[in-house]
């Protein structure tokens, strides 16, 4: 396709990759050895029965959700790492050598509340690894009376509305729930054009066809990285949640440690 | 997989599927979009599979406000009882290395659900037209043996074109003349699986490109009317369709007022 000066560009489509034209036997073996290395494992450090009592399972995903839990929640109770998620793709790899501290998805459990599982997930689950995350996640937990709340953060630009979101309405928290939840959510649903995607709108459709009660929130905000305001936002969705309390605002030291390390990481020039 | 949304699955027998393929500009989408929003069809099941990306959002169809919240997924079927219609809707894009499997899984799913028929919608680029293409109208038609005994009569008394097959390099290389829907996804291969399968099975599609691709998506369903006879066909032009609530913001927000 010619632009208006004359160039040539080469069309892309929003919509469709091309597809290769013959597909054989050999291009379907080469993707199945790809598939297998995209494949999610999970680790648990105790018995698997010991899971099964759990009735309320709180998924974080994105660097605000995730930064909320470790600040807010695993700091204030007696929280023990029960498990993880290994998986590997682009967005998990390395850079400049530097090893991971902690893997892409962590389990946790309160010592005293045995019924609830935190999942803290801070790394990247990709597009063709989020289904079958999922699939795996709840299949180590009974279905029956398991109630689901996930956290989740957007940037804000993704955020359609009339109205011009101006920037002093950001963090705001918005929701979806699944038809069997009947919570009175304490937050307004999100509403149309809006849509959800990643692990929160796997787990939310999971739980749609399973009939598992579920609320995602998503906060919108338009912080590059964590920061306290926007972790705020978080504790109106927690209240609802069983018998988790949120700690009061932890210190200085605590939330500075999550600030500090990224702003390091946001540095080109180091 | 298909999921029932209710404990007694829904029965499909002697149904006619609708389907988009995911295409150029979403046009099938756009015009399945469409038919579900005018005919108020009703959610009867879920396609939960790990082929597609996953998505969740509000209803896309919502009347009120009561129904506005109801939590609505990538890939969900919808029926019309009365009309004996079923729609399957796609919303988000195939994952590349599974569309084999989606293939396959749909091709099985229709069998299973002995759908009289199926169409599927789908859009081709405009700019990889041949020199016969350019010609007439920009909708065409492709059916598998099977639809064509049922209704190739009709389709042919109705004026329409069929898909012509194509040389790669016209007028310099002696070749087999080759279908290819460029920009058509899955339309090919879910087109060869059905001749295969012996589905009774058509594609409806419109040569289009990317961009501004509602008036393409109102162009193929109403194509498609002349020949389903979904609505009242007095009514002309898009008065007989009703846009779904989910098309606002269809090109983003309005501007900032305060850059101003």
């Amino acid at each position: 396709m010619a632009t208006f000066f004359g160039e040539i560009l080469s069309v892309h489509s929003r919509a469709v990759e091309e597809a290769e034209e013959d597909e054989n036997e050999e291009d379907e073996e080469i993707l199945k050895e790809l598939d297998e290395t995209r494949e999610v494992h999970l680790e648990w450090y105790q018995s698997k029965s010991n899971l099964m009592q759990c009735t309320n399972l709180i998924i974080a995903v994105g660097r605000n959700a995730a930064s909320f839990l470790s600040v807010y929640v695993l700091t204030s109770a007696n929280w023990e790492a029960v498990g993880h998620a290994s998986l590997s793709n682009a967005g998990n790899q390395n850079i400049c050598g530097q090893t991971s501290i902690e893997p892409a998805c962590v389990f946790y459990r309160n010592k005293d509340i045995p019924a609830v599982i935190l999942c803290k997930i801070s790394g990247y689950i990709e597009e063709d690894q989020q289904f079958q995350w999922t699939e795996k996640v709840f299949g180590c937990f009974k279905q029956n009376g398991l109630s689901v709340t996930v956290l989740s953060d957007s940037p804000v630009a993704e955020y359609k509305n009339i109205d011009y979101a101006s920037s002093s309405s950001t963090p705001f928290l918005l929701c979806l729930q699944t038809n069997s939840s009947t919570k009175n959510p304490p937050c307004p649903l999100l509403e149309q054009p809006n849509i959800f995607t990643g692990i929160q709108a796997a787990v939310l459709s999971h739980c749609q066809v399973n009939q598992i009660p579920a609320v995602a929130y998503q906060c919108y905000s338009d912080a590059i990285s964590p920061d306290s305001i926007t972790m705020e936002t978080y504790k109106r969705a927690f209240t609802s949640v069983g018998d988790i309390k949120v700690g009061p605002l932890p210190s200085a030291d605590i939330i500075n440690k999550f600030i500090k390390t990224n702003q390091i990481q946001s540095n080109l020039y180091i | 997989m298909f999921i029932p949304v209710e404990a007694t699955p829904p029965s499909f027998k002697g149904f006619t599927l609708i389907l988009p393929a995911i295409a150029v500009g979403n046009v099938g989408q756009l015009a399945v979009d469409l038919i579900v929003s005018t005919l108020s069809m009703k959610r009867v099941g879920y396609m939960h599979t790990d082929c597609l990306v996953p998505m969740a959002g509000p209803n896309p169809y919502a009347t009120s406000a009561e129904d506005a919240g109801e939590l609505h997924t990538t890939a969900e079927v919808y029926t019309d009882a009365e009309k004996k219609l079923a729609a399957l809707q796609i919303r988000s894009p195939i994952i590349q290395s599974r569309s084999r499997k989606f293939r396959k899984l749909l091709v099985s799913w229709i069998k299973a659900s002995e759908f009289s028929r199926t169409v599927v919608l789908s859009s081709s680029h405009a700019y990889q037209r041949d020199d016969q293409q350019l010609k007439g109208t920009l909708l065409r038609y492709l059916v598998t043996p099977a639809m064509q005994k049922v209704s190739g009569p009709a389709l042919t008394e109705l004026g329409w074109m069929e898909m012509e097959k194509l040389t790669p390099f016209p007028g310099m290389v002696e070749a087999e003349p080759r279908l290819s829907v460029p920009g058509g996804g899955i339309t090919k291969g879910l087109f060869t699986d059905g001749c295969q399968e012996e589905l009774c099975l058509a594609v409806v599609l419109v040569f289009c490109s990317e961009g501004d691709n509602v008036p393409d998506a109102f162009t193929l369903v109403n194509h498609l009317n002349d020949w389903l006879l979904l609505v009242d066909s007095d009514k002309r032009g898009p008065q007989k369709w009703k846009v779904p609530g989910s098309w606002k913001l269809l090109f983003g927000n309005s501007h900032p007022p305060s850059i101003f």
